[in-house]
């Protein structure tokens, strides 16, 4: 009975998310479509996932069916598990909320030149095809559902297309989604060449060769790493982030990147036999050094949404970091640590999506109101956006991994994790291990104060430009879609037992190791190992800061009949008895980030040019002065420019052979035809 | 006795938080000896804060709604890392609420609204002041972690009661790895605390302030709580070097004598403490502030190579 409800739940979201996407093809003429129908389909879908979740997590149903699509020797395979579950709740989620925020956030391309009806149904389509993915249970369908995932968001990244910059960006994107899935082709082709064919069931039962293993390991990594974002391969997220609608960027940060998560973990705890120690310590490796690289970036850009991109790829490392840690403890069987890694994981997926979700929708909101994407051109958008600024406010928070927020739950269950390093008895994981923790501190402490700098110059301060200056609040939409999701990053981060007694049971399901000592103190307590080596109570640390915001919340009561009387003066501040405080006069972006430019100063390749005008009358009197400063991200200029450049001369190499003689063409085709003969033969 | 637990608990942290002007006075009292001055009271503090309290507040014109609610948020905030600190008595319900780890964030909660009140007003001097607060504090909280992360190893555990527990009962073994956190320590609390050589206290002067620049534009009983705050940081740094690595004497049950002497001792240790904090105070001058990273980056180093000692050297494999 609940198996067929959940057969037809899942019918019905991929069928409204598809229906959505049709319906909106009217969207060019009749606009009110994609208000009245498309989002609405779309929301509807988000919840039917939602509700395909809770079935799958809290009641245990499992679903496989066939579809009588697809090859003829290989029809579709649709599969429903917990891990699947887990992440298929995700994208219910935030594509719910980001239906909630659409249609108020899409009036502002009426009266562009781009079609309504393009965004409309691209969208359906991006949200199918994560669907998709997730469910998928044979190669070929999980292929199918890949590209219609990333031809789609393709579409969405280059929907603004009159600008030069963005197809251009929209173009890297498509060029390294298709690498990509070259490469999980690939990998699956070893997973094919080792079983009897291409369902995953076969996959399960494959016995591969340790250097084959090894082999599918790398390009999996490569594969779902260039999708997910991986440090070298990462250079599309600052491209593409910033140029697709917001709400497009809330779905690709918050949620592709994670289904591209989903199918590493699929591919290593699922289908890759016994786990090597060794592929922990690349997983390390790689992690540590995306999530302080994507920091490190992400401190200097002074673009809002390009901030954004860069966070991402942080908390991707930070994400793979915690699967390094799972794998190694997994491989050197130390079991319950290894899933303590894994839920530290999957804990930190979950967080990821609703916060940084959250903060491209806040960077939608503003850039709408403000016309800036720019750190250095905002300033004081808190008193003209008070409910936006709040709801950044959690996020930053959020992400800044403080407690009692959901990004903090996440990095201490990584550090528990990683603090019984002394249980392994191989020495140079034992140190290992605490180092791959000492960078994730330096992370967190970085994401702080890049979240301090992002907030400080935009939302608090003088606004720096006109446009800034005239901004208003956001319609209800979007400021419900906003609330939402922060409502979600206090409340994960309020009740951080039942999250990791959800996920516990995704990590039971694929790893078969229950995870109980975690939740046995009730909900207030989180013990991951026990009570005696650590715990946290998250709840009574909300308390105190309520308690806080209570204690100012009665002074304000109490004075307020002598502020009635006596009114709170307000005074101009402090300007060294010069006057005239200006808001140029304010520290910027760049200048906050001054001293971390300094003390990593290898880290990036700045390009600071600095024009100064002279006054005619007294030469040493500067008259005008501007400080640019360009960063370059460092892997385009050791990595990319020279593949680039390889190739390009490869190819004029190649086009030699294009003489535009007729003949020589069917001579071409005459030999590979006797090629394919005698390969055949 | 659960709830006779959580009272002694609570009036722990009351008497924490009434403390804390103290401990600075002490370290300000010793500093005016050295340098040959006449000192205030030891009560001065306690006046100052009773007087900022009753002063009117003022707000600069363009303060937000964050600028008048952060004081209590970093207030609280700090309040509860007092909290969750042993100071007499181990064993209290509220240690078990947060651990070190925990006790690093909350400090990262409180630096975090510092950091963005002092943006809010939008003077050069708020932006200055929280931009080098967070280099510091970036730097200082990583460090400050393998500090916690080389004493969990050791003790097998994060949470406070539990670390200080097994640094008791392994008694006076000299162990490489605590030497070398007690170091890196004590290098984390001067900076995170804003004392010579990072920062220094009773500087005014625009170009080299951190603390006192972000706290610039507050006023009244504001900036009392700002004040309050930065006391009692000091005076949780002061706790965690006296307990974590001297424990001896802090009462492991809740009778009256065992916690007479805990407090003695506890007074004690930190009357030392604070004086040679006070001596090298004055023997140190203050550095540039782009030496101050160097200065982290030996404390962190610190941190773990006692870490390190301890993976390779004292575990038993």
């Amino acid at each position: 009975m609940r198996d067929s409800l959940v057969l037809y739940l899942t019918a019905a979201t991929l069928s409204s998310a598809i229906g959505s996407s049709v319906s909106a093809l009217l969207a060019d003429r009749y606009p009110w479509i994609l208000r009245l129908a498309a989002f609405p389909l779309l929301g509807l879908s988000g919840l039917l996932s939602l509700a395909i979740a809770a079935l799958v997590l809290l009641e245990g149903v499992s679903l496989a069916i066939e579809l009588p699509v697809g090859l003829p020797w290989l029809y579709w395979h649709l599969r429903l598990d917990a891990l699947a579950g887990f992440f298929l709740g995700i994208i219910g989620i935030i594509t719910a909320i980001v239906s909630i925020y659409g249609p108020s956030y899409t009036r502002k391309y009426q009266q562009s030149p781009y079609s309504l009806s393009a965004l409309g149904f691209f969208t359906g389509l991006f949200v199918a095809g994560m669907q998709l993915v997730v469910l998928a249970d044979d190669a070929f369908a999980f292929m199918m559902a890949w590209e219609v995932m990333s031809v789609a968001s393709y579409f969405l990244v280059a929907y603004e297309h009159h600008q030069a910059a963005n197809r251009r960006a929209a173009f890297l994107y498509l060029l390294m989604a298709q690498i990509g899935a070259v490469l999980i082709l690939l990998c699956f082709g070893i997973f094919g060449s080792f079983s009897t064919d291409f369902t995953f069931d076969a996959f399960r039962v494959a016995q591969l060769d340790p250097l084959w293993a090894s082999l599918a390991f790398a390009l999996a990594l490569a594969g779902f790493g260039m999708k997910a974002g991986l440090v070298p391969l990462h250079v599309w997220l600052p491209e593409a982030h910033p140029v697709a609608p917001s709400h497009i960027s809330a779905l690709m940060s918050g949620v592709m990147l994670k289904v591209a998560v989903y199918g590493f973990i699929r591919l290593l705890f699922d289908f890759l036999g016994p786990l090597r120690w060794e592929w922990g310590l690349v997983l390390l490796a790689v992690g540590s050094l995306t999530a302080i690289y994507g920091v490190l970036y992400a401190l200097v850009e002074t673009d809002l949404k390009r901030v954004l991109a860069y966070s991402s790829v942080e908390n991707i490392g930070i994400i793979f970091i915690c699967l390094g840690f799972s794998v190694t403890y997994l491989a050197n069987g130390a079991p319950i640590l290894g899933v303590l890694g894994l839920i530290a994981a999957l804990y930190h997926v979950l967080n990821h999506a609703l916060f940084k979700s959250l903060l491209f929708l806040n960077a939608g909101a503003v850039i709408e109101r403000s016309h800036e994407h720019d750190l250095e051109a905002m300033g004081g958008l808190l008193r003209r956006m008070p409910w936006t600024g709040l709801f950044f406010l959690l996020g930053c928070l959020s992400i800044s991994a403080l407690p009692p927020f959901n990004g903090f739950v996440s990095e201490w269950l990584t550090f528990q994790t990683a603090l019984q390093a002394t249980a392994l008895e191989s020495g140079v994981l034992r140190a290992v291990i605490p180092i791959v923790a000492a960078i994730l501190a330096l992370t967190g402490a970085l994401a702080a104060a890049c979240f301090v700098r992002v907030y400080g110059t935009s939302f608090l301060g003088q606004p720096r430009s006109r446009h800034v200056r005239r901004a208003r609040e956001v319609r209800t939409g979007m400021l419900v879609a906003q609330a939402c999701l922060a409502g979600l990053c206090v409340l994960t981060g309020l009740l951080p037992t039942m999250v990791v007694a959800l996920i516990g049971t995704v990590t039971e399901s694929l790893l078969h190791q229950p995870i109980a000592a975690a939740t046995r103190h009730g909900w207030l307590w989180l013990t991951p190992i026990g009570p005696e080596t650590a715990s946290y109570s998250a709840p009574l640390i909300m308390l105190g800061v309520l308690m806080a915001l209570v204690a100012w919340f009665c002074v304000w009561v109490w004075l307020r009949k002598s502020r009635k009387s006596n009114p709170i003066t307000r005074r101009d501040p402090w300007d060294c008895g010069f006057g005239g405080l200006t808001p140029r006069m304010q520290y910027t972006a760049t200048a906050f980030a001054m001293p971390f430019e300094q003390v990593f100063r290898h880290t990036w390749r700045l390009k600071t040019q600095v024009t100064r005008e002279m006054d005619a009358d007294l030469p040493t009197k500067p008259k005008d002065l501007e400080y640019q400063l360009e960063v370059e991200d460092r892997v385009w200029l050791w990595f990319y420019a020279p593949v680039g450049k390889w190739v390009l001369n490869a190819s004029r190499h190649v086009a030699r052979i294009q003489t535009g003689h007729l003949r020589h063409y069917l001579a071409y085709s005459f030999l590979t035809l006797i090629v394919l003969l005698w390969l055949i033969s | 006795m659960k709830v006779v637990e959580w009272l002694f608990a609570l009036l722990q942290m009351a008497v924490f938080v009434a403390a804390a002007p103290l401990f600075s006075a002490w370290i300000k009292r010793v500093k005016c000896w050295l340098q040959n001055r006449r000192s205030p009271p030891l009560n001065q503090p306690y006046k100052d804060l009773r007087r900022l309290f009753s002063k009117q507040v003022l707000l600069a014109h363009t303060a937000s709604a964050l600028f008048r609610t952060a004081p209590y948020l970093v207030f609280g905030a700090t309040v509860i890392a007092a909290a969750v600190v042993p100071l007499i008595a181990l064993e209290l319900p509220t240690a078990r609420i947060a651990d070190a780890i925990v006790l690093v964030g909350l400090f990262g909660l409180g630096r975090f609204f510092l950091a963005l009140a002092g943006l809010d007003v939008g003077t050069s001097f708020g932006g200055m002041g929280a931009s080098r607060e967070m280099t510091v504090g970036a730097l200082a909280e990583p460090a400050m972690l393998m500090v916690i992360f080389a004493l969990a190893m050791v003790a097998g555990s994060t949470n406070l009661s539990t670390v200080i527990q097994s640094m008791l009962a392994q008694g006076l073994a000299l162990r490489p790895s605590l030497l070398f956190a007690l170091l890196a320590l004590l290098l984390v609390g001067i900076a995170e605390t804003g004392r010579v050589p990072v920062d220094n206290p009773a500087t005014h002067l625009e170009l080299t302030m951190i603390h006192e620049a972000m706290i610039l534009e507050y006023t009244g009983r504001q900036l009392a709580l700002m004040e309050w705050a930065a006391q009692l940081k000091l005076m949780i740094y002061g706790v965690l070097v006296c307990n974590l690595f001297f424990p001896w004497g802090i009462a492991q049950t809740l009778d009256v004598a065992s916690l007479l002497i805990a407090g003695v001792l506890l007074c004690i240790k930190l009357i030392i403490l604070g004086a040679v904090l006070a001596v090298a105070e004055s023997l140190i001058a203050k550095m540039r502030f782009f030496k101050a990273p160097v200065f982290l980056a030996v404390a962190f180093t610190l941190a773990l190579v006692g870490m390190l000692s301890f993976v390779m050297l004292e575990s038993a494999s």
